[in-house]
């Protein structure tokens, strides 16, 4: 159980993430609540990435990967019969007939994600340091040819179009609060206390009976089920992507949000997650009125990322446990009433 | 097919991915650092080119601008991703080097362009040759003789010169080469570079076979890089050479025997290797020197 600080932890965040959302919806502009929609998505991704990085201290290259199997898998079970022989005219006949609500599908795609991850990663857990992130970018790597190839179930490298639209603000923002409570019991559970130990010392956490690879696997798994649902979430509300759209350059924004957070806590995903949204937003408003007001002759492109790659070398150098390094929130404010009078 | 042809084939593309590899594991050899930014060298190497092919300057020299600028931007790599972060965890390492890799590339949509650009290349490059009876186009037997002089040149320089034997001590005990006196900022630096280096003459034979150069050009021969020095050998020098020749022969082989609609997954199969690799022989082929930490 968690002790009572850990449950301030999670009333501050949960109440941001819900004043977040709340005050989207009263200003009821549409392009806030997609941007706000799209913060809870990405909170939702980080803090699953957060469970597995901020607990095992290793980097995680695969985590797009097990996003893209939640998001196709739920794509595949809950495209409406009518438009299936259009968007995906080879599927096979089991599949074919099946069609589930998006909740449904949001659920069974972060399943199928912790599935493969349960069933695949077990042996790359005995890896640490470069070796361990050379095979999850391999792991990455191969996941993602499965899914820009694999033309039966996925329409391969051109668009998957026809998901039914089901990831509304209120039902993002209600998973995120509940990505946040998980990341915290895990944190705080025996595998959760018993990881952070090997991460800190390997061979001291291994002396006293860690089992590490099986603690860092199940840490994998909760982290692959939060992917997956992550992805689904997303398809469900883009409506329509392409494996293109799961590549390097989210796994740069969501590792990014992570890092400049801080990965140690969880309290540093959610930080994380709200400052790069609003900056890059921002920025993107920027670029695109530069581009509408056509200054330059070209279209301006790749400002957005150039400027979160200097932010975080920037984090990484001067202040490496990111914002929130290795407190969570409700430690400050539980510090603070236990000195009160 | 014939067997002459095949032979050229895989040994052509596996100049290449040798002198990749090389690039990659140089760095990685002393530093234990995947240096996610090298793909962006051999970017940076044909930007140059295109920049400069304007000019109207001989081609040698273009070349030589853009062998310089991969050169420099390898030690901007040591000075600007690395070193800030070189005495924290090797996690931050990874992290920064990727970072930087996405830096250049978006500094290159930015003040370049998202679409291709056409880089110089000397009439010789697309001309076809008969060799050994083959006809076949003669940047293969370019890239083969290249390969040749930059492996004997780099192999005089770690064998025989006194900055090369220090990389290897180096790289065998980087804390012990420092008590012995070697300059642990030259060695590093001097490591980027030659990684530059070596990316830049990748740039030109790589891009000889394109003709022109994206932002993202950068990431397939990272790729091939990780799996050559990954079946190689990580910590071996001639274990990346290795590595480099092997996945060209298991690439051609492939590209020769697998029907269609299997080739396309080649990706998987050779990245599943990579994994299976480091579960079960994480040293490669080639063992290379005993264990010793970073700083």
């Amino acid at each position: 159980m968690m002790a009572t600080r850990n449950w301030w932890t999670f009333l501050l965040l949960g109440g941001v993430i819900v004043l977040v959302a709340l005050l989207a919806e009263l200003v009821g502009d549409r392009l806030l609540v997609r941007i706000t929609t799209n913060l809870c998505i990405s909170m939702v991704l980080v803090i699953g990435l957060q469970i597995f990085m901020g607990n095992s201290g290793i980097l995680s290259f695969a985590h797009v990967g097990f996003m893209g199997v939640g998001a196709y898998t739920s794509a595949v079970l809950t495209i409406p019969l009518q438009m299936k022989g259009m968007a995906l005219p080879n599927l096979y006949p089991i599949l074919a007939d099946v069609q589930v609500s998006p909740y449904v599908g949001i659920a069974l795609g972060g399943l199928a994600a912790a599935f493969v991850a349960a069933l695949v990663v077990y042996p790359l857990m005995r890896l640490s340091d470069a070796a361990a992130v050379i095979t999850s970018f391999a792991l990455f790597v191969v996941l993602h040819t499965i899914m820009y190839h694999w033309s039966d179930v996925t329409n391969g490298p051109r668009t998957l179009f026809g998901i039914p639209s089901g990831t509304t603000l209120p039902l993002a923002a209600a998973v995120a609060i509940v990505a946040v409570l998980v990341a915290l019991l895990f944190k705080e559970s025996r595998v959760g206390r018993l990881l952070r130990a090997s991460r800190d010392d390997e061979i001291a956490a291994a002396s006293l009976g860690a089992h590490i690879p099986r603690l860092r696997w199940q840490a994998f798994v909760v982290s692959a089920l939060l992917a997956g649902i992550g992805g689904a979430l997303w398809g469900h509300f883009i409506t329509s992507f392409s494996p293109k759209q799961l590549w390097l350059k989210e796994t740069f924004v969501i590792l990014a949000m992570l890092v400049i957070g801080g990965p140690r806590t969880v309290t540093g995903a959610v930080v994380g997650v709200l400052v790069v949204t609003a900056s890059f937003e921002s920025l993107r408003a920027l670029e695109g009125a530069i581009n509408r007001a056509q200054v330059l002759s070209e279209p301006l492109v790749g400002m957005t990322e150039l400027t979160l790659a200097v932010a975080m070398i920037a984090v990484l150098a001067l202040r490496p446990g990111g914002i929130c390094p290795s407190r969570e929130v409700g430690y400050y404010l539980f510090r603070g009433r236990a000195r009160d009078p | 097919m014939n067997a002459a042809q095949f032979v050229l084939d895989v040994l052509s593309l596996g100049g290449a991915y040798a002198l990749m590899a090389l690039g990659l594991v140089i760095v990685y050899g002393i530093l234990r650092l995947v240096n996610f930014a090298y793909g962006e060298l051999i970017m940076v190497g044909g930007y140059t080119m295109f920049l400069v092919s304007g000019s109207g300057l001989p081609w040698l020299v273009m070349a030589g601008c853009g062998l310089t600028m991969a050169i420099v931007a390898g030690i901007a790599t040591d000075y600007l991703a690395f070193r800030p972060v070189r005495e924290k965890s090797v996690t931050a390492v990874l992290i920064t080097s990727f970072a930087f890799s996405t830096l250049l590339q978006n500094a290159a949509l930015l003040f370049i362009s998202p679409r291709p650009r056409a880089v110089p290349l000397p009439e010789l490059f697309s001309r076809t040759v008969e060799f050994a009876g083959v006809i076949t186009p003669a940047r293969n037997l370019i890239t083969i003789a290249v390969a040749v002089i930059m492996l004997g040149l780099f192999s005089w320089l770690m064998r025989s010169t006194a900055l090369g034997i220090a990389m290897r001590a180096a790289a065998t005990n980087f804390r012990m080469a420092r008590m012995m006196g070697i300059p642990a900022n030259l060695i590093i630096s001097a490591a980027f570079a030659i990684s530059g280096l070596l990316a830049g003459t990748v740039a030109i034979l790589w891009i000889g076979r394109i003709g022109t150069v994206v932002p993202g050009i950068g990431l397939e021969p990272l790729l091939i890089a990780f799996i050559a020095t990954v079946i190689g050998g990580m910590r071996s020098l001639s274990g990346a050479v290795v590595g480099g020749f092997l996945l060209a022969l298991i690439d051609t082989t492939l590209n020769y025997t697998l029907p269609q609609d299997l080739l396309k997954f080649r990706d998987a199969f050779t990245f599943s290797l990579v994994i299976l690799i480091l579960l079960w022989r994480p040293e490669g082929i080639v063992r290379g020197p005993a264990s010793g930490q970073r700083t």
